[in-house]
């Protein structure tokens, strides 16, 4: 779960974090009282959404009299932000930061996250701040530095001393960096945080360090020991039938495609999208009924493919393990019985139960298109959505 | 022979009398599994499917000898099922369960680490070695014994390759599905070793996802120590960047954790990479017949 920057920046703020003095607002009228709070003469006006590339896509404002506050609000709040990350749908902009500008000497990079390889938490951190990471990570990774972060002692000053010098920053500022670091780590122990990260993390002409952006994820697996997620989420920021998956038991990703994509299993889910572009299609999504599917499940998932105007097909795709093929196929005559389907339909099913779910499939009276083995359906699914 | 799982090993459960503990053990035992009891806190000294059950690991290893343990404990308790297994002296841990919070995972591997326990999952089908027993929630019926071992991050992908190869009548030596998690017990590297050591293995089926760099592990291991032939699957082709193995992974890993580079590093080691899963089963017949 992704965290909005105000929210991150207010957290890692209890932790002893140096932020810019900034007030959220969720509408016109808040953000100017909070520019009035905050005092003048200019303000940096922040679109809040998940996801970064915010400031070359006039997310991000620097703005000098109240009135532009207003226009500014006024032109951000309720409307789509589409930024190099978020796809040509953009992100909804509920929430604004009204923030004090800072005077920039440096930028740095600083992030904190879980390591797979080493199993271990890491520090991240490089001397070209503000930049794309993920590409420096391609181009030039020697600029980046890692600091792997040892369970047994968890993460200590030295490290931090190590990383500063390196940087160039004096000793005052190196104590910063210390407690920037300890706070970071502390605050994701404490949020079951996969990333807590800042960029930039700015050396101020006056020489202070300050937290000038921040993100943080939560691991959507340890949600349950975090009542305090529920008002950190903020549904705006994710796609509608996304949600409405999550609330099944679904995992389902929209995608640009036409062909629907009904499997169990995600390695599944993610073969049979590669097997429909092998086969010179497109998937519309990615969706993984999970094991043990009922007849529930699958009307759902139906019905959530359908909500998707773009769809000319539907591909079924199972194999059934502790999935029972008869269950599913109940599953799909019911979803037709509620909802019509009146797309192309083509069914593989193989494992528990194949037969007797083939079987209840051709009784239905349903015009299925059914396909014998993974190829086949690709094939099918391809050509029923060429129409 | 076979890797890891024998008709001789002596299984426990742990969540054994829950429903998910209950069905698969059932279809353990009717596969012929040497299921010899189970662990439910508070219900220790009672038996469950005519075994008995116990209060604690500690307990069920002293009485039944058991040397492997299947957890289908629900997700939050699941770490602790874990190190209870691994700190009673059982070498081999299958955990079937998916959700687990990375952090509780980052305690696991810190505690097995350097330790002789075996982990494999969480979030994965289990083990099977055909004819002999089955630890997990694969489906039986579709297994032979046979020649090809089969090492895999995705379950359903492994019934896949187990239904192809069957058909072809090359049939398993073992099978092994090692996680979908990002943070997981045995590693594809692990895996290939035995399977490589083992004499009834005569080809290795590896089945990949993008993320993380386990298949580019494997690549440099293959290359290095693996004479037999390997056939690789790595799904995930044309996932999108960032909206499922999330952006962190994808940073500390550069440019590896795409399908693309996979492949790329897979094929350079001289593994036989198939695009499509469908063609697992034949390439492994071809390789085996020429």
């Amino acid at each position: 779960m992704n965290l909005h920057e105000y929210q991150a920046k207010r957290l890692l703020a209890e932790e002893g974090v140096p932020v810019p003095r900034a007030i959220p607002a969720f509408s016109v009228r808040e953000a100017v009282n909070q520019a009035r709070e905050l005092g003048g003469p200019d303000w940096v006006v922040k679109a809040q959404v998940h996801a970064g590339g915010r400031g070359k896509a006039g997310g991000v404002r620097l703005v000098h009299s109240i009135a532009e506050v207003e226009k500014t609000a006024q032109e951000l709040l309720g409307k789509r932000l589409v930024t190099a990350q978020t796809g040509s749908q953009g992100q909804h902009v509920a929430a604004l930061l009204i923030e004090e500008p800072s005077s920039i000497a440096r930028e740095l990079y600083l992030a904190l996250l879980v390591d797979r390889g080493q199993a271990r938490m890491t520090f991240l951190a490089t001397q070209e701040g503000g930049v794309d990471i993920e590409e420096l990570a391609a181009t030039r990774p020697e600029a980046l530095i890692k600091l792997v972060v040892d369970p047994r002692s968890g993460f200590l000053p030295f490290q931090a001393r190590q990383l500063g010098f390196r940087f160039g920053l004096d000793a005052s500022q190196v104590q910063q960096l210390t407690r920037i670091m300890q706070g970071m780590y502390r605050l994701a122990l404490k949020l079951d945080a996969l990333m807590v990260e800042i960029n930039p993390l700015v050396v101020t002409r006056d020489g202070r360090l300050l937290a000038l952006d921040a993100k943080l994820v939560m691991d959507d697996n340890a949600l349950y020991r975090h009542p305090e997620s529920d008002e950190l989420f903020d549904s705006t920021q994710q796609d509608g039938r996304e949600i409405t998956a999550r609330q099944f038991g679904l995992n389902y990703i929209s995608l640009d495609g036409n062909i629907g994509c009904m499997v169990n299993g995600a390695g599944l889910a993610m073969a049979t999208m590669d097997m429909i572009k092998l086969h010179g299609g497109e998937p519309a999504n990615f969706l993984d009924v999970g094991g043990g599917a009922a007849a529930d499940k699958v009307t759902q998932a139906f019905k959530l493919i359908l909500s998707d105007t773009r769809v000319k097909a539907i591909l079924v795709n199972i194999f059934g393990g502790i999935t029972r093929c008869d269950l599913l196929a109940e599953g799909i005559i019911q979803a037709a019985a509620e909802v019509g389907i009146h797309l192309p339909v083509v069914v593989r099913l193989e494992g528990t139960r194949k037969e007797e779910g083939m079987a209840l499939l051709q009784e239905s009276g349903l015009s299925l298109i059914t396909a014998d083995g993974l190829t086949d359906a690709a094939v099918k699914a391809v050509a029923a959505a060429q129409g | 022979m076979s890797i890891l799982l024998s008709r001789d090993t002596p299984i426990i459960c742990q969540g054994f009398t829950g429903k998910q503990g209950t069905f698969h053990s059932q279809q353990a035992i009717a596969y012929g599994s040497r299921m010899v009891g189970g662990v439910t806190p508070g219900k220790g000294g009672s038996r469950h499917l005519d075994l008995p059950v116990f209060d604690t690991v500690v307990d069920a290893v002293r009485e039944t000898g058991a040397e492997a343990s299947v957890i289908y404990v629900p997700s939050p308790f699941a770490a602790d099922a874990i190190i209870e297994a691994a700190a009673a002296g059982v070498e081999l841990i299958v955990c079937i369960t998916e959700g687990i919070p990375v952090h509780d995972m980052l305690m696991v591997k810190h505690y097995l680490a350097g330790s002789a326990v075996r982990l494999i999952g969480p979030n994965c089908p289990g083990i099977i070695t055909p004819g002999q027993s089955k630890v997990g929630i694969m489906p039986g019926s579709i297994h032979r014994s046979g020649k090809v071992g089969i090492v895999s991050r995705s379950g359903t992908l492994t019934y896949e390759a187990v239904e192809q190869t069957t058909r072809l009548g090359l049939g398993q030596s073992t099978c092994v599905g090692i996680g979908g998690d990002p943070l997981i017990g045995m590693s594809f590297v692990e895996v290939l070793a035995l399977f490589e050591a083992d004499p009834q293995t005569e080809l290795i089926i590896m089945v990949g996802e993008i993320g993380g760099r386990m298949e580019e592990e494997a690549a440099q291991f293959i290359q290095s120590q693996v004479r037999k032939p390997v056939v690789a699957f790595i799904a995930g082709s044309t996932a999108p960047k960032g909206k499922r193995m999330g952006h962190a992974g994808a940073i500390i890993d550069g440019n590896a954790g795409t399908a693309a580079a996979k492949y790329a590093v897979l094929e350079a080691a001289g593994v036989h990479c198939v695009h499509s899963p469908a063609e697992l089963g034949a390439r492994a017949a071809a390789l085996l017949e020429g």
